[in-house]
């Protein structure tokens, strides 16, 4: 029912793991099925330089987590908040109708991180 | 390893045994069994010996089976049956939370065409409460059904004890007995049960064929009217072939019960022992009034489909109640009715087992799960080791 793509992620998450000292830190719960993804992002000039994540979470949750992080690397912030759930499973090769609810995940909690690490930057000027 | 088959409570294989008995009738004796020359003679036969079969090993007489298409069709002819032919006694049913969508699904028909369910709790341990059932019978309470053993977690019921109750205030009672027959001893009258639903998939017969046991001066409305088949409780031409091989899966089932029972028993405490090992993993369901054959674990931290996955790379067939892989995206009706958190009812896991498993393919679950977890907790933003 997934695409290969879908599987290589799952089977092989890219950027698995924390960000001790990271920027912006973004969590998405999925209250329904009960998803969750924790998203940590390093910025630098306003580029996203470095991106890590951690997914409690079906094969489809995994595999979008896994897919945004190498979305977002070295892209600006603005760049970084215009990816939707939509160009996630796209660059996935899609997902089964059913799944798409559990793949909006990841781009929410990038979106969170984001705001995350501006809000922070608020707080320090 | 070859792979490992451990979702018996979803299917089972057909035996070879039952492949040969069913043969003839899609062939040579084609016959349908309405008809008075010799081919439907034949078929006749068989549909009748079929049907001594599956009474006398229920306990049951000859009039008192009806075949059905699946367990689902004798889980609907026996509630929406009993309801709309005793609805001028009253319109109260009484269930579980804890039924499968066969049971659960033709109530909710009811509830909208004005029957009132009352369904049941569970405790912790998957049990429901016979006294609590005893004081929800009400003047009008018509039918009670209440599953024998459940298909997720395999907590066994107190049938007998609840058949007691309903038989003294003169209540009719249902059992969903899908998953008990062919692996438990199954009599209909030390149940106390006037309704009692099998399927044949599920013991090494085909698909797509059932059997309801309605107790003599039980009377149903049909779901299915035409012919004169089933004593008018089901019309169509019957699926001889499938019926052939219900009634010899039975039969081979209930011969060898006594020695390959306590086999898989045994296997099914390997696997629990071994699987709550791993930290944070507990049982689901009762230990003790449990089936033979069921595993249901939930292991805290992971999801429950990833978990699938990855046991299904490594060649093992498994289940989960997690939300991602029932289809409608909600948590399992059953474990979350024994006060699991969505967050553990996620990480559930059913491992089901037949006679065909072995110690070796314990021994390689054990060696391959583990492993699975470890890597899915470490990816778990909820895990701290
Ligand atoms: C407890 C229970 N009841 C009913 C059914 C439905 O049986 P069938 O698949 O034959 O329609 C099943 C299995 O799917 C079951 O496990
Ligand atoms: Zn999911």
């Amino acid at each position: 029912m997934y695409s290969e793509k879908v599987m290589d992620h799952f089977q092989h998450p890219r950027n698995v793991g924390e960000i001790p000292d990271a920027d912006g830190v973004g969590v998405e719960g999925n209250a329904r099925c009960g998803d969750i993804m924790k998203i940590w992002i390093k910025v630098e000039d306003g580029r996203i330089v470095d991106v890590k994540f951690k997914t409690f979470g079906c094969a489809a949750a995994v595999a979008t987590s896994s897919m945004i992080t190498e979305l977002v690397k070295g892209k600006t912030l603005d760049e970084a908040e215009a990816i939707t759930n939509k160009s996630v499973a796209e660059a996935l090769d899609g997902l089964p109708p059913i799944k798409m609810h559990c793949s909006n995940l990841a781009a929410d909690a990038l979106k969170n991180a984001i705001a995350d690490y501006r809000a922070k930057k608020l707080q320090s000027v | 390893m070859n792979a490992v088959y451990l979702d018996h409570a979803a299917t089972t294989p057909v035996r070879e045994e039952v492949i040969e008995a069913m043969l003839p009738y899609f062939k040579d004796k084609f016959g349908n069994a309405s008809s008075v020359y010799s081919f439907g003679r034949e078929a006749r036969k068989a549909l009748d010996q079929a049907r001594q079969t599956v009474a006398e090993v229920l306990n049951a007489d000859f009039n008192e089976i009806v075949f059905t298409g699946g367990g689902s069709e004798a889980d609907n002819l026996a509630i929406k049956g009993a309801a709309w032919e005793y609805r001028n006694k009253g319109r109260h049913l009484i269930t579980s939370s804890i039924e499968h969508h066969a049971v659960l699904h033709p109530m909710q028909q009811l509830e909208r065409e004005g029957f009132e369910v009352t369904y049941l709790p569970v405790d912790d341990q998957g049990l429901i409460s016979v006294e609590e059932l005893a004081n929800a019978i009400r003047e009008d309470t018509i039918l009670v059904s209440i599953m024998h053993a459940n298909n997720e977690i395999g907590v066994i019921e107190p049938i007998a004890q609840i058949g007691a109750i309903t038989k003294e205030r003169g209540v009719l009672f249902h059992t969903d007995a899908v998953q008990t027959v062919g692996v438990m001893d199954i009599d209909v009258k030390k149940l106390n049960v006037d309704l009692l639903s099998m399927s044949a998939h599920k013991f090494y017969g085909p698909k797509g064929v059932g059997a309801l046991y309605v107790r003599k001066g039980v009377r149903l409305i049909p779901l299915i009217h035409g012919g004169s088949h089933e004593s008018r409780r089901r019309a169509g031409t019957e699926n001889v072939a499938g019926i052939v091989g219900l009634a010899k899966a039975l039969e081979l089932a209930d011969a060898e019960r006594s020695v390959v029972v306590p086999r898989i028993q045994r296997l099914r405490d390997r696997l629990i022992d071994g699987l709550l090992q791993i930290p944070h993993t507990r049982l689901n369901g009762s230990r003790t009034e449990r089936l033979p054959n069921n595993v249901s674990v939930s292991i805290e931290f992971i999801e429950g489909e990833s978990l699938l996955l990855n046991l299904d790379l490594k060649g093992i067939a498994a289940s989960s109640g997690s939300a991602c892989t029932s289809g409608s995206l909600d948590p399992s009706h059953v474990l979350m009715a024994l006060g699991l958190t969505h967050e553990v009812a996620h990480g559930s896991l059913r491992l089901s087992l037949g006679r065909e498993n072995t110690d070796a393919e314990i021994d390689y679950v054990l060696e391959t799960l583990p492993p699975i977890v470890e890597r899915l907790r470490e990816m778990s933003p909820l895990f701290s080791s």
